[in-house]
């Protein structure tokens, strides 16, 4: 059968071969791709934290460079638009000293698999390392991951509602820098559970690292169905739900919510979900604000919050380029020896040679 | 004229009640006896099925052959193949195909490719509406003239309920069955996976139950109201088999059919984003799957069906929700019929109604059963043979298949349709 033949033709790779989350991980339980916080342990999130950590400092150098990936060629490939997550991919590859070529390649939700099939083929054949992924479509970091070349590392930096598992690492490594310690902490994650990436891997990250509590408040409508499933408890009630929390992690409401009927409008949410100095006052007097940007002052925020001093917001964008950082040197094996257990080895071991 | 004796076989007959070992005599394309050797028979062909059993061929209630505008995820000629191989002797092609099954000329189209194709028993569903967009009533009865077997929407749904309406009111004016898949637009939102815990991990845009059994409920209130015969196709749910079981038992002329893979897949063996999976209406839950099995037993449920979707490896290729949906599934529809009935689901009998006699009943066919007079269409398997799932085994033009790789039981050595041997492994 003709079919057959041309099956037989194809590139190794391009088989229908099932996925699996240990495609995350090289033979040696090394990090090999990035692509969601599922199916990593507790010791590998702890190696990201403490390896970003030892690349904290990088930036605050005159040069602010270290040379771990010299000679590697990293695609920023970007099917959605996006400007600081690109941003600071673009910058913790430059810092690693690594080429950077951007690509934002406008498609839409309905454009086909050999396109997204075609592009990671062609960029492959420019001999390249590392693809930094964003995607509309949940799965396609994995899709990509799987299909793509054995030598090159896939980084997901958010694929439709699935996973923004860089995202997650970043907080996490906030609240780490903040409260030291995960075990004691509530968690509070509100807004646009349904529709939100960043929701799904931060559960994950929160209770991998062991967090006492992961609490979602949205109303029903932005709840995707049996969330309890992912490890939460569920409040509909932001000052009710905000009692004992340490960690306020608000999520963007998109305008197309309104739109699609699930809610009636921009000042009932913030009315009833919009964080408020008052509505504050009822998390932990030491809690901490955080948002993944970009924010809607007077939609799910109050610009008293988002610029207070309960806030971490801008932390979190600085702190978005060592995570970065940590997390590609990790998956292209260039980190001289198993960090973790000692921080400071690499930036002072490479820092020290530039 | 064309003598066949098949000997030694066990023959499982259900319509007839027949469950024992013995011959099949067939001459001139018809079944003549299962019980003694006829008069002056003189057997030009024997086929030795020690060991083996014997039933009616299968008749699948919905099947897509591609071909036409889709000839590049399979061909008329590959999946006829298939189709024998799999012991399908009598199938109903749904009216998705492109063009659309809302003409004769179309429906004679597909008439010639069958015979091209060597395999005449292909049926076909007429498109209930005009290129199924749900707005304007097909020609009915100018579809039934030129031999649509059923009238139906396919896998799209019919939104406007007046519309609905009158298309079964004028079907039932023609005495035209209507297969209809619930699905209810709006509340399907596009969905690509069940609307569960899997798809709440994943983040997959999902489809609640309440898309199929709202959708069910309101045909339900149609079906008596217009007097409209109807059979349910591709059942996913619980409430779905809970709901027909209480509209057969209330006295309303319906029935149902399941797809296999529903049978036994569940939300929770889908590899996380591999396509094979992606299927519709999708893979429920565990709960599901146990009602569904329960309503085959209970004959609430009385088909199975293959719902064969054969597809190219670049529909297959990408993001899971932009992949298309379906499953090549003719192949194991045996095996996976066997296997419910290994794990005690359903008696043997049971499994071979389903794909027989109970959808011939369905189609008001005069075939599915091995009843002297009637169209020699057999399929001869083999209940204990292994046999895996790969390239050289298979063979629809379309590998997508969840079940790809693996080792099933029972194996077709037989198919013959109209007295024809049209496939021998």
């Amino acid at each position: 059968m003709t079919y057959k033949a041309e099956l037989s033709s194809l590139p190794a790779q391009t088989k229908l071969m099932p996925f699996g989350y240990n495609l995350q991980l090289n033979a040696e339980g090394k990090l090999k791709h990035f692509l969601t916080i599922e199916g990593l342990d507790r010791n590998l999130l702890t190696e990201i934290l403490d390896t970003a950590e030892s690349f904290a400092g990088v930036s605050e150098h005159q040069v602010k460079k270290v040379p771990l990936l010299r000679g590697k060629t990293i695609v920023n490939l970007f099917f959605e638009n996006s400007t600081r997550t690109r941003t600071t991919f673009e910058l913790a590859a430059t810092r690693l000293s690594a080429d950077v070529i951007n690509m934002n390649i406008a498609t839409s939700a309905t454009s086909k698999g050999e396109s997204l099939l075609d592009t990671i083929r062609n960029l492959e054949s420019m001999f390249v390392d590392m693809f930094v992924v964003r995607h509309a479509l949940s799965g396609a970091a994995h899709f990509i991951a799987q299909q793509t070349a054995p030598h090159i590392s896939v980084i997901n930096a958010g694929d439709g509602q699935h996973a923004h598992p860089t995202q997650a690492m970043l907080d996490m490594f906030t609240i780490r820098q903040i409260k030291k310690d995960f075990s004691n902490l509530r968690v509070a994650i509100i807004g646009d559970i349904l529709h939100s990436r960043v929701a799904r891997s931060e559960i994950q990250a929160l209770n991998t690292l062991g967090a006492a509590e992961v609490r979602v408040i949205a109303p029903k409508t932005l709840l995707p169905a049996h969330v309890e499933s992912l490890g939460v408890s569920v409040s509909h009630n932001l000052s009710e739900g905000l009692k004992d929390i340490d960690v306020v992690m608000m999520l963007r409401l998109q305008k197309e919510r309104m739109s699609s009927a699930l809610l009636p409008s921009e000042s009932e949410y913030f009315k009833c979900f919009g964080l408020t100095e008052e509505k504050l006052k009822v998390a932990k007097p030491d809690a901490i604000v955080m948002h993944p940007g970009p924010i809607n002052r007077g939609v799910e925020i109050d610009s008293k919050v988002a610029d207070g001093p309960q806030s971490v917001i801008l932390r979190q964008v600085s702190n978005g380029i060592a995570v970065r950082m940590a997390i590609m040197a990790m998956a292209m094996q260039t980190l001289p020896s198993a960090p973790g257990k000692s921080a400071s080895t690499p930036s002072t071991a490479n820092t020290g040679t530039m | 004229m064309n003598q066949i004796r098949i000997d030694h076989g066990r023959i499982i007959d259900p319509a007839n009640k027949i469950d024992r070992i013995g011959c099949v005599y067939i001459s001139g394309g018809k079944i003549i006896s299962v019980t003694d050797e006829p008069a002056g028979f003189k057997a030009d062909t024997v086929i030795d099925a020690g060991g083996q059993i014997v039933c009616p061929g299968f008749i699948d209630l919905s099947t897509r052959l591609r071909d036409m505008g889709h000839s590049r995820k399979a061909t008329f000629k590959s999946e006829v193949i298939a189709a024998a191989a799999a012991g399908v002797t009598t199938l109903c092609l749904q009216p998705d195909t492109v063009p659309v099954i809302d003409t004769p000329a179309v429906v004679e189209l597909i008439k010639e490719l069958a015979e091209k194709a060597g395999y005449p028993r292909i049926y076909t569903v007429g498109a209930l509406t005009q290129k199924l967009e749900g707005t304007e009533l097909s020609a009915m009865l100018s579809l039934k003239q030129a031999g649509c077997i059923a009238v139906g929407n396919a896998n799209q749904p019919v939104r406007n309920l007046l519309i609905l309406r009158r298309a079964m009111e004028y079907a039932a004016s023609h005495d035209l069955l209507m297969m209809f898949r619930p699905n209810d637009f709006w509340l399907g939102n596009n969905g690509c996976a069940h609307e569960g815990a899997v798809a709440t991990r994943y983040g997959l845009p999902s489809i609640p139950e309440a898309a199929e059994t709202i959708a069910l409920a309101q045909c339900l209130e149609l079906a008596e109201l217009t007097g409209c015969r109807v059979h349910f196709g591709q059942l996913s749910c619980k409430r779905s088999v809970i709901k027909i079981h209480q509209a057969k038992k209330y006295g309303l002329k319906v029935s149902a059919d399941v797809a296999v893979h529903q049978l036994h897949l569940t939300e929770n063996d889908m590899t996380p984003f591999d396509s094979a999976y992606h299927v519709l209406p999708p893979l429920r839950t565990e709960d599901d799957k146990q009602y569904l099995r329960q309503g085959l037993a209970g004959s609430t449920i009385n088909s199975i069906c293959s719902d064969h979707q054969p597809h190219d490896l670049d529909a297959k290729l990408g993001a899971f929700p932009e992949t298309e949906p379906g499953i090549s599934s003719l192949e194991t529809l045996l095996p996976l019929m066997l296997k419910l009935v290994a794990q005690h689901a359903i008696t043997l009998e049971q499994g071979i109604a389903c794909l027989s006699a109970n959808p011939a009943r369905v189609l008001r066919l005069n075939s599915g059963a091995l009843t002297p007079g009637f169209s020699a269409d057999v399929c001869i398997f083999d209940p204990k043979r292994d046999w895996q799932i790969n390239s050289e085994n298979w063979k629809s033009q379309g590998i997508n298949t969840p079940f790809w790789g693996q080792t099933l039981t029972g194996r077709v050595t037989h198919t013959l349709q109209e007295g024809m041997v049209i496939h021998r492994l």
